[in-house]
């Protein structure tokens, strides 16, 4: 299954004073089980387009299929869409609201319309997958648990969903670096488990250069850039203009180039990174 | 968005006479204008209220429209009290059908009465429009000081509608990012029964207080760190002057109420 | 240098819950911030660097230990506000430490408690305004700026009280790395004119800019050092659940890899010129 999104654009406020363009004319397409980063600066236009990938927006124009459903189309049903796409705000935390972390999770599958027995295995599969104990921690209140804690319960309430699409918008948001790796560990064995297609919104460009397959960049509501992280953050001056970084070990890399040292390729990672630099002066 | 069309109790920005007048001064005036409303029992005396309002609307520059906008929310209430008063008055009959009568004093008490209220709601809503509303907390506090010396807590009144007009624009926002993080979960608020509809609610309802509460814990704390309660007396930067203006729109302000006793006495 | 900020075997109990049950926040921390220095406290959630921040002004009193600010002992009330105007606060988040729906006013807010004279205020909220650069919004609403813009308004209000010293409970934590661009410039800006900087992050790159890095580990001071002393110890910081800063980490990365590097070298820039020479 794969996601087409074609000539979609939207535009805030329409026909009033103060209407501004949102988003516009981005086409790109996701193959099954990959894994798309989104890079823009605030405002670029990267939340606009994810909520129109969940239907919470509707578009001005474009459309957006998903396997073989065009969910922009007249009458198609929320209910199906939220079925295939599961949408994780920044700060998912703050959405809780249940007695229990079972309960709570529970929430999504329930509306889905699910039997008591298939929800009951979904929490907990859910649950687990997200790294926390579900026996230890059904019948615990998620108020009385650490933020990163909340973080994973508010996640695995969309994850029993079961998406088929699963967007994650700054996961790591406001978190330690050790915290900040786990959910980041976390988001591989979702996408390895469910092989679903992840788009993954941050940022912090050291986690979108390792973790994506493919990148898309935001700017002033265009898809200005669509490739491969190697592709995208070897144009590190047009990423700049934008307000954007490139990875740590690229930056370090490409200084490193224009110094002279001859080093071929991107390094995404710093572990890459070292063995080319080590390779050169051994 | 319906919340955005409603323009009774908003500020219109502008800069004119009206608009730069002291806040104490123009809720001062509006407070008379509704009282002298009352006062006013004729057609003479409402084309007075109604010039004297028409000349404030045209030197405080805010489109006319804008202004009618803000008595659609009100139109309800307007014709309600006008159908009461034509038919519960008694008096001598002009129209009757079935079990209802229309009298000549119920027609009358009820077109003065909705004239009034037309009357009163544009004169309240031109003080919002043409005052800020720090200007208009600022003016409360000051207005209601007096009042102090009986124990009425004046600032800490004005400091609570401060911090309410800074907090309802974070708690709108808030309370979009709730309602799409649940809607995105499949929670659906639009249809099913009332019953469904008032459950549908607590998926916002809980999040949006542990919101409230964690704004407010932070912010009781920010304005402690900022020395907010400390035995000093308060200043204030922008501290109200009486000007040159605002004495001459009292002294124009008490002949217009003048005249309207005057023409109340008069008759 | 003297000592502005004295920490003498502080702890601190949190009540946990109705019963009076407690949790120890903070356990036996002792350590000095000198007048002038820009100091940074790093440790992961949970570590017990907030509650110490908020020690330090008197918004949370010691359950003992003492804290002498500038020579004042926190946990006499006839101290408090003197304290607090020395030492001046920023919170993690921009949008709830902002009290008026004016730029201009909410600045104003501290030297409006403060009693300043209302001509005197004015200089002051300008001023600071055009240190945060932020005075051509000075007439705007708050909810209408960007989380970096929110975080200096809260900075110019701290500012404008004219404090000896500003404490920055993770202010960056919340926004994009535009605003913590921003908002680090003018931290290091205002430590230059010689404000006394507490920075407490998680972000190491912030920390390594710092004279001097106080690490915090469940509720207990683990390190203190200079950015090079602490830096040198990654691996302790590691098992802190804690990073370092991108230099530091191709370093140790390059020593596994049998290349010799100098301890030492912080900055990618430093890196770059040792590598090619």
């Amino acid at each position: 299954m794969s996601i087409e999104v074609r000539g979609l654009t939207h535009i805030y406020s329409e026909g009033l004073p103060h209407e501004s363009i949102a988003i516009e004319d981005v086409t790109f397409k996701a193959e099954a089980g990959q894994l798309v980063g989104i890079i823009g600066h605030t405002g670029s236009g990267k939340s606009t387009l994810m909520q129109h990938l969940n239907g919470l927006l509707k578009p001005k124009s474009g459309t957006i299929v998903i396997g073989e459903t065009d969910i922009t189309a007249d009458g198609v049903v929320m209910r199906d869409i939220r079925r295939k796409i599961g949408l994780v705000f920044q700060y998912p935390e703050y959405q809780l609201f249940e007695e229990t972390v079972a309960k709570d999770v529970a929430f999504g599958p329930r509306n889905l319309g699910l039997s008591e027995e298939e929800i009951d295995a979904r929490i907990e599969e859910a649950v687990e997958m997200v790294g926390l104990d579900y026996h230890a921690i059904k019948n615990v209140s998620p108020f009385d648990l650490s933020g990163g804690q909340k973080r994973r319960v508010a996640i695995a309430g969309v994850i029993a969903m079961k998406p088929e699409v699963l967007i994650l918008d700054e996961p790591t948001a406001g978190l330690n670096p050790k915290a900040h790796e786990d959910i980041l560990e976390m988001v591989k064995t979702i996408h390895r488990n469910e092989n679903n297609i992840i788009f993954l919104v941050s940022h912090n460009m050291n986690d979108i250069a390792r973790m994506s397959d493919k990148v898309l960049v935001m700017d002033h509501g265009k898809l200005v850039m669509d490739g491969t992280p190697e592709d995208v953050f070897s144009r590190g001056e047009e990423l700049k203009a934008m307000g954007l970084d490139v990875p740590d070990s690229m930056e370090i890399v490409s200084k490193l180039k224009a110094k002279g040292m001859d080093i071929k390729g991107a390094c995404l990672t710093m572990d890459e990174a070292a063995d080319k630099i080590a390779e050169i002066l051994k | 968005m319906a919340i955005r069309d409603i323009t009774l109790g908003q500020y219109y920005p502008g800069s004119s006479w009206i608009h730069k007048l002291d806040p104490r001064v123009k809720i001062m005036a509006t407070i008379l204008y509704i009282v002298a409303l009352f006062v006013v029992d004729d057609f003479i005396g409402f084309a007075i209220a109604a010039a004297g309002l028409a000349s404030v609307i045209i030197i405080s520059k805010v489109p006319l429209s804008y202004i009618l906008r803000g008595l659609k929310p009100v139109f309800l209430i307007i014709s309600f009290t006008l159908i009461i008063n034509m038919f519960m008055i008694k008096g001598e009959v002009l129209v009757s059908f079935w079990i209802f009568e229309i009298t000549r004093e119920g027609l009358r008490t009820a077109i003065f009465m909705a004239i009034r209220l037309i009357l009163l709601i544009i004169g309240s809503s031109l003080l919002t429009l043409t005052t800020k509303p720090i200007s208009l907390t600022d003016g409360i506090e000051a207005l209601l000081s007096p009042f102090k010396k009986i124990g009425l807590p004046a600032h800490d009144l004005a400091m609570m509608m401060t911090i309410a007009l800074r907090f309802i624009p974070t708690l709108m926002e808030e309370t979009d990012k709730i309602m799409k993080a649940q809607q995105a979960r499949g929670a659906d608020f639009e249809s099913g029964n009332l019953m469904s509809r008032a459950k549908a609610l607590i998926p916002i309802l809980v999040p949006l207080f542990i919101s409230a509460f964690r704004i407010a814990h932070d912010l009781a704390m920010a304005m402690e760190a900022r020395c907010y309660g400390c035995d000093i007396k308060r200043t204030r930067m922008n501290g109200m002057k009486f000007a040159g203006r605002d004495v001459a729109a009292s002294i124009l302000y008490v002949l217009f109420l003048a005249a309207i006793i005057l023409q109340r006495v008069l008759m | 240098m003297t000592d502005f900020i004295k920490i003498e075997n502080l702890v601190f109990d949190y009540i946990k819950n109705e019963d009076g049950h407690t949790i120890r926040a903070i356990d036996d921390v002792s350590f000095t911030v000198e007048r002038g220095s820009f100091t940074a406290v790093i440790g992961q959630n949970g570590s017990g660097k907030s509650t110490l921040a908020k020690n330090i002004n008197g918004l949370l009193m010691p359950t003992s230990g003492k804290i002498y600010v500038d020579g004042l002992d926190t946990s006499d009330e006839a101290n408090i506000w003197d304290i607090r105007q020395k030492v001046a606060m920023v919170f993690q988040n921009p949008d709830n430490q902002i009290v008026s729906s004016i730029v201009e006013d909410d600045v104003a807010f501290g030297p409006e408690n403060l009693g300043i004279d209302p001509t005197e205020i004015r200089t002051r909220v300008d001023e600071a305004l055009v240190g945060v650069e932020m005075y051509e919004h000075r007439k705007k609403a708050p909810h209408l700026l960007s989380g970096g813009q929110k975080q200096r308004i809260a900075i110019a209000g701290a500012v404008a009280m004219e404090p000896e010293c500003i404490v920055f409970d993770e202010p960056t934590a919340m926004l994009d790395p535009k605003g913590r661009k921003e908002v680090l410039e003018v931290i290091r800006k205002l430590n230059a004119k010689g404000i006394t900087v507490l920075l407490i992050t998680h972000f190491m790159e912030e920390a390594a800019q710092a004279d001097k890095i106080a690490v915090m580990d469940d509720g207990v001071l683990k390190m203190v050092g200079t950015p090079d002393e602490i830096f040198l110890r990654a691996e302790e910081l590691k098992a802190l659940s804690l990073g370092v800063p991108p230099a530091v980490d191709l370093s140790m990365k390059l020593r596994e890899r049998g290349i010799e590097v100098p301890e030492g070298i912080l900055d990618i820039d430093e890196m770059v010129e040792y590598l090619c020479r």
